[in-house]
């Protein structure tokens, strides 16, 4: 149990990544992007090239957010340039995409187990401080039977997820950064406040594919593989967190939001581990599971809320009630 | 200052639908001149602020601002020195952004944005005394989400966006319109006021007769496409609401349509 927990949380923090370029697609722009399912494995299947060719894991890594943000631009123009609907050009890119990583990993399923993944160079690099010992050694004293491998992951994700999403916060206050939610917010305005939509479109598109594309690649070299179908429903897995995280910690400020989506994709995981565990359900069943919680975070809080607001209306019937009655 | 010639646009040309929004439309409008527009629906005003601000494309005809023909460039480029303020109170503001993000918007309207950020410490407070010469007390918001004001509160802030960078023309499309006479009439007070103080070259478009009267140095009115009057200063002053329904009947032969052009 302790294990499988400490997998999913390792894994959410790689996931949060794509979330964060959910987010921006969906909730800063206002662009329902589909380019994600394609664009993530893109992601992979580059890492993994580059990898197997020799190229170092970290340049890799950054190969790899280069060719989803070249994806992502892509469907952007598809959008503003050729006026296609948004969710069209996004079907189209994420189609085309899937031939494009067939072509750049020249089999479905390209292996990394030979490989020296950036996680395991930075593996080798964090037995030597003892850090792992020191944690582990806390974590028997709690009473735990079994401990982590490694605590290297999660501490590099928390590093490099929370720099990503501090820089995003900051791009999102600078003026480029404001006209960008504006676009999203109120085109017509923002044209007239001499902010030109098409590139911040484009640009913006671009980002938020570079970030799924970049935790592709970080997952290929998590698993030590990449598969052409690896992205298959990666969006709604994306929405899901987005919407998981703003409904459980809200979205007051861009910063809260940001922290909400991260927060998001690692309670994501942790249930489908948790679901995954029991008996009848099967691997397959995953993506079903993933709907209905997509489903349960989207009606839920209204739920809650018509609740409320019906207890309140209660409360105040009670009271003109009692107010009258006291009258008589 | 804004000079326009032989400004012409169809729609729907050669079809049952064929419409000749604008006709070989000719004005010069020299720096600081305060021109109120008039007419009833379907006359070319909106079209006329559309051509100007770019939003749509003229079929022939140049646009000239400050000696720079300005007709082949997009709405995103003109607006650099091109101030605007919509009817729709929602249509000029950004709802899910904060006021002083929204006023961080309109200050990088005339230089190139940036990777730093929008709002700073000395700009916030130069918003801030920006937003109390309103005096709607906006300035104590700072951080309130625009969508939460009221639509006089929003086309107030969307004025204040457009006017406070001075841009070269600022365009009013019936930005009173859409609210209650008392918010209208502050709104007008502070167009007034504002372009008074900054000299802004104006063109408002109006419904409203006495508005058009009241305000400018300078009256259009408009009818199929085409600018039927021109009355200038003095002229302008001794003019009465009777006096401009005679001179529509006398140009046109037909009464002009007072159902949407209320009196007063």
């Amino acid at each position: 149990m302790l294990i499988s927990l400490f997998g999913a949380i390792e894994s959410g923090m790689i996931y949060a990544i794509m979330a964060l370029g959910v987010y921006l697609s969906f909730r800063i722009l206002d662009f329902p992007d589909l380019t994600v399912d394609g664009s993530f494995v893109t992601g992979a299947a580059v890492a993994a090239v580059s990898i197997v060719n020799g190229v170092p894991p970290a340049v890799a890594s950054v190969l790899a957010a280069v060719a989803g943000f070249m994806a992502g631009c892509l469907t952007g123009i598809l959008h503003t340039k050729g006026k296609i609907n948004a969710l069209l050009a996004g079907i189209i890119m994420m189609t085309a995409l899937y031939s494009i990583n067939l072509r750049i990993m020249g089999q479905p399923t390209l292996s990394m187990l030979n490989e020296t993944t950036l996680f395991q160079q930075l593996e080798s690099l964090w037995a030597t401080t003892g850090i792992d010992t020191f944690f582990n050694g806390a974590l028997t004293a709690m009473g735990a039977d079994q401990t982590p491998s490694t605590w290297v992951i999660i501490a590099i994700m928390i590093l490099v997820t929370l720099s990503i999403k501090l820089l995003t916060d900051y791009y999102l206050k600078t003026e480029i950064g404001l006209a960008l939610r504006a676009t999203g917010n109120n085109k017509k305005m923002i044209r007239s406040l001499s902010a030109n939509t098409d590139f911040l479109i484009i640009s913006g598109i671009g980002i938020s594919n570079a970030f799924v594309a970049f935790s592709g690649g970080l997952i290929a070299q998590h698993g030590g593989f990449a598969d052409v179908n690896m992205g298959i429903g990666m969006i709604i897995i994306g929405l899901a967190s987005v919407i998981i995280g703003e409904s459980i910690f809200g979205v007051k400020t861009i910063a809260r939001a940001t922290l909400a989506v991260i927060g998001g994709a690692i309670i994501y995981r942790i249930f489908v581990t948790m679901a995954l565990r029991a008996d009848f359900l099967e691997t397959g069943d995953m993506k079903l599971i993933t709907a209905t919680l997509v489903v349960i975070a989207l009606i839920a809080p209204k739920m809650v809320q018509a609740r409320n607001e019906k207890k309140r209306r209660m409360k105040k019937k009670t009271e003109l009630l009692q107010q009258k009655a006291s009258e008589v | 200052m804004l000079w326009l010639q032989d400004v012409s646009i169809t729609f729907n040309e050669n079809t049952p639908d064929e419409k000749r929004a604008l006709q070989a439309i000719n004005l010069e409008l020299p720096k600081g001149e305060f021109v109120t527009v008039i007419g009833s629906n379907g006359a070319g005003k909106s079209t006329l602020m559309n051509v100007i601000s770019g939003s749509l494309e003229p079929d022939v005809g140049s646009i000239v601002v400050n000696d720079r023909e300005v007709a082949s460039l997009p709405e995103y480029k003109r607006s650099h020195f091109i101030g605007r303020v919509f009817q729709d109170p929602m249509a000029g503001t950004a709802p899910s952004m904060t006021i002083e993000e929204n006023l961080a918007m309109a200050y990088a309207r005339n230089k190139k944005r940036k990777l730093k950020p929008g709002v700073t410490k000395n700009r916030r407070q130069m918003f801030k005394e920006y937003l109390a010469t309103l005096n709607l007390g906006l300035e104590n918001r700072l951080k309130a989400k625009v969508g939460l004001l009221s639509g006089g509160e929003r086309q107030a802030l969307s004025l204040l966006m457009a006017t406070f960078t001075e841009p070269d023309i600022l365009l009013l499309d019936e930005h009173t319109a859409a609210l209650d006479p008392s918010r209208a009439e502050l709104i007008i007070n502070i167009t007034r006021d504002v372009v008074d103080k900054s000299g802004l070259t104006t063109l408002m478009v109006t419904h409203n007769m006495q508005q058009a009267l009241d305000l400018g140095d300078r009256l259009f009115m408009m009818d199929k496409g085409e600018i039927i009057l021109d009355v200038e200063q003095e002229e302008k002053q001794k003019l009465t609401i009777e006096n401009l329904m005679q001179e529509f009947q006398k140009k046109r032969g037909s009464d002009f349509e007072s159902d949407r052009a209320i009196l007063g």
